[in-house]
């Protein structure tokens, strides 16, 4: 028997050719009549005609945009070549932020990851180590809080973290003066750029660790409990088991998660603008997004704003490429069967 | 089968165990007060006046008053965004659903030229950043004279809500049986019958599920509204920033504090009560 993750991973690319032949016996030439006709053009043309127009054209577009210095009310469209990437690449202040988006790259996903499959081998195998394999008691209360702030706007989450890191009324410096540590009264978590970054990953680490819990939690649930039993019975203690079997098994759910954290950190848009709009201290927390944002919507200067909105595009492929890449040399494209 | 005849049947907890518990419990405890803390004093401070916010963060409120919610429900403008908000993502969502159960239908049911070529141009507006396509976008909806409007922006919602709908509901179209349809055929539904009869109400569980996840992206949807609808009728997350914004000048935290309350609650009202569809459908649309 395949596993889910072994299903999972033609899931996208192979579901096209791998149904044809099953289709072509079905297709027997039929005339075509009004209903079909119609309901064709519907069905496909409809949602192909938005689809195209409001997604796919304006992705062209930006490519082409970012070949002139078009600055968007003016009706002259200069093609200037590279110019554009020449410039961005020299810009200190966008190398800054490229370099705080590599940061949040590597740090985000990590961190969110490993805290909530920790969360998750809790919650799911934290019971007794007798009998039939049990979750923790009462852990789905554990579950559903965790997933609050995945119901949060990211905006709010943003304001909200704003206020418990402001200096003097904020929750955090409330607490640490509250517990004695004085040195901390009236501390600008967010002013300070040492502190910054490390204060804004955290709001994101909190907006999305139910989540991925959530989703491996349902991953491990997935795995056959003989599976764990076996191991047990094999004399492997509860780490042990974590790291032998229901890693490799959930595999597929945590390259999903690491793609998608690291596509996040890629943009970060929104928590950026909601704590520090500026960039915070000595543009310590300024992402490419943010400046592509200015450059577009402030300055006005489109075509510029296209060649980073392409710069962010290649830096989101080459990462997805390389999370695929590493998985598949670490050994995740080997079929784990049951 | 395990024989679990041999077995007592409460396995008697060893130390060990009880360590485990212990620790894994706490560990567990120590991560939902730093996810509930925050909030639960968000919300005790909407009912703050701003003095007594900056006198201490953890006094109670003088006064269980509902004056910041009033500030912010009218003067600040939150009322009629939450309305904004609520009328664009109910008619995107709608829109959406019906346009992507369809495309995903066809896709996932019939072969013809270029089908394939559908199918990956619905994968790269999964991959590509939305923020490539925002400043050709605004200039898109510009010369259609849809910008900075409810409808363009429902548009757009609905434009980049559909790959992620036709993908997941394309595997779900896929796994229903083909004789279904066959027997439709025979007792001579057409081909409309035969989706909105047969097909959609089978694809129930898959469209809930898709739906709550769609609800929430758009729900929280920042950068397109700031982008394209910036001078237009604001929606929520819109108006929460620019009520953030303005603070510097005019300090009102009790408002503002109000104001992340009142968008926060319903959802996670709504989330408490539907969260065992929800969960489930976290390991559905991971699983496919």
């Amino acid at each position: 028997m395949k596993t889910q993750q072994s299903r999972n991973d033609d899931g996208l690319a192979a579901v096209v050719p791998a149904t044809a032949p099953q289709q072509v016996i079905k297709r027997r030439r039929k005339p075509l009549t009004w209903d079909k006709v119609s309901f064709f053009a519907v069905f496909l043309g409809l949602p192909l005609a938005i689809y195209l127009l409001f997604v796919i054209w304006p992705f062209i577009q930006a490519f082409g945009y970012s070949l002139t210095d078009w600055s968007g009310f003016s009706p002259n469209q200069n093609f200037i070549g590279l110019e554009n990437y020449a410039k961005i690449f020299t810009d200190d202040i966008f190398m800054k932020a490229m370099g705080n988006n590599i940061l949040l790259v590597i740090f985000l996903p990590i961190i969110t990851i490993i805290l909530s499959l920790v969360l998750a081998s809790l919650v799911t195998v934290g019971g007794s180590s007798k009998g039939q394999i049990k979750g923790l008691r009462n852990s789905s209360f554990y579950r559903v809080v965790s997933f609050f702030p995945y119901t949060i706007p990211a905006i709010a989450i943003g304001i909200m973290w704003g206020q418990i890191y402001d200096p003097s009324g904020g929750l955090l410096n409330g607490i640490l003066t509250g517990v004695g540590l004085d040195q901390f009264k009236d501390f600008a978590w967010l002013g300070d750029k040492n502190t910054a970054m490390i204060a804004t990953m955290f709001v994101i680490v909190w907006g999305f660790v139910g989540f991925y819990m959530v989703l491996f939690v349902a991953g491990i649930k997935g795995i056959p409990a003989e599976l764990f039993e076996a191991a047990r019975i094999d004399g492997a203690g509860r780490f042990r088991t974590a790291v032998s079997i229901t890693i490799p098994l959930i595999r597929d759910n945590i390259q999903t998660a690491y793609i998608y954290m690291g596509i996040l950190a890629l943009d970060a848009f929104v928590y950026m603008a909601a704590l520090n709009s500026g960039g915070g201290p000595d543009n310590s927390t300024l992402v490419m997004a943010q400046q592509l944002f200015f450059t577009a919507f402030s300055k006005g200067q489109f075509g510029l704003a296209s060649a980073m909105g392409v710069v962010l595009a290649i830096a989101t492929l080459i990462f997805s490429g390389l999370v695929f890449a590493v998985n598949k040399l670490t050994g995740g494209d080997k079929d784990v069967s049951l | 089968m395990k024989s679990l005849h041999f077995q007592p049947r409460t396995p008697a907890t060893s130390t060990g165990d009880k360590v485990v518990g212990a620790v894994s419990h706490t560990a567990l405890t120590i991560w939902t007060l730093i996810v509930i803390l925050p909030l639960l004093w968000t919300f005790m401070s909407s009912f703050k006046t701003s003095s007594e916010i900056f006198a201490s963060p953890f006094s109670l409120p003088g006064e269980w008053k509902l004056d910041n919610y009033i500030k912010a429900w009218s003067e600040a403008g939150i009322g009629s965004a939450f309305l904004n908000s609520v009328i664009v993502v109910a008619v995107a969502l709608v829109i959406v659903m019906v346009l992507g159960a369809m495309c995903a239908y066809v896709l996932a049911r019939y072969t013809f030229p270029g089908s394939r070529a559908i199918y990956y141009l619905m994968l790269a507006g999964l991959t590509f950043p939305i923020f490539l396509a925002m400043v050709p976008l605004f200039f898109v909806l510009k010369n259609m004279g849809l910008l900075n409007t409810l409808p363009g922006l429902i548009l757009v919602y609905v434009g980049f809500a559909l790959p992620f709908t036709v993908f997941f509901l394309f595997s779900f179209f896929k796994s229903l049986p083909h004789e279904i349809t066959e027997a439709a055929a025979l007792d001579g539904a057409g081909e409309w019958r035969t989706f909105f009869q047969v097909m959609l109400p089978m694809a129930k569980p898959g469209l809930a599920s898709v739906a709550i996840f769609n609800f929430l992206g758009l729900w929280n949807q920042f950068l397109i509204p700031v982008s394209i609808n910036a001078a237009g009728p604001r929606v929520l997350s819109q108006e929460l920033a620019a009520f953030a914004g303005q603070m510097g000048y005019a300090v009102d935290y009790g408002a503002l504090f109000a104001a992340v309350s009142v968008t926060v609650i319903p959802v996670l009202i709504v989330y408490v009560i539907f969260q065992r569809q929800l969960q489930g459908s976290v390991s559905q649309g991971t699983s496919k």
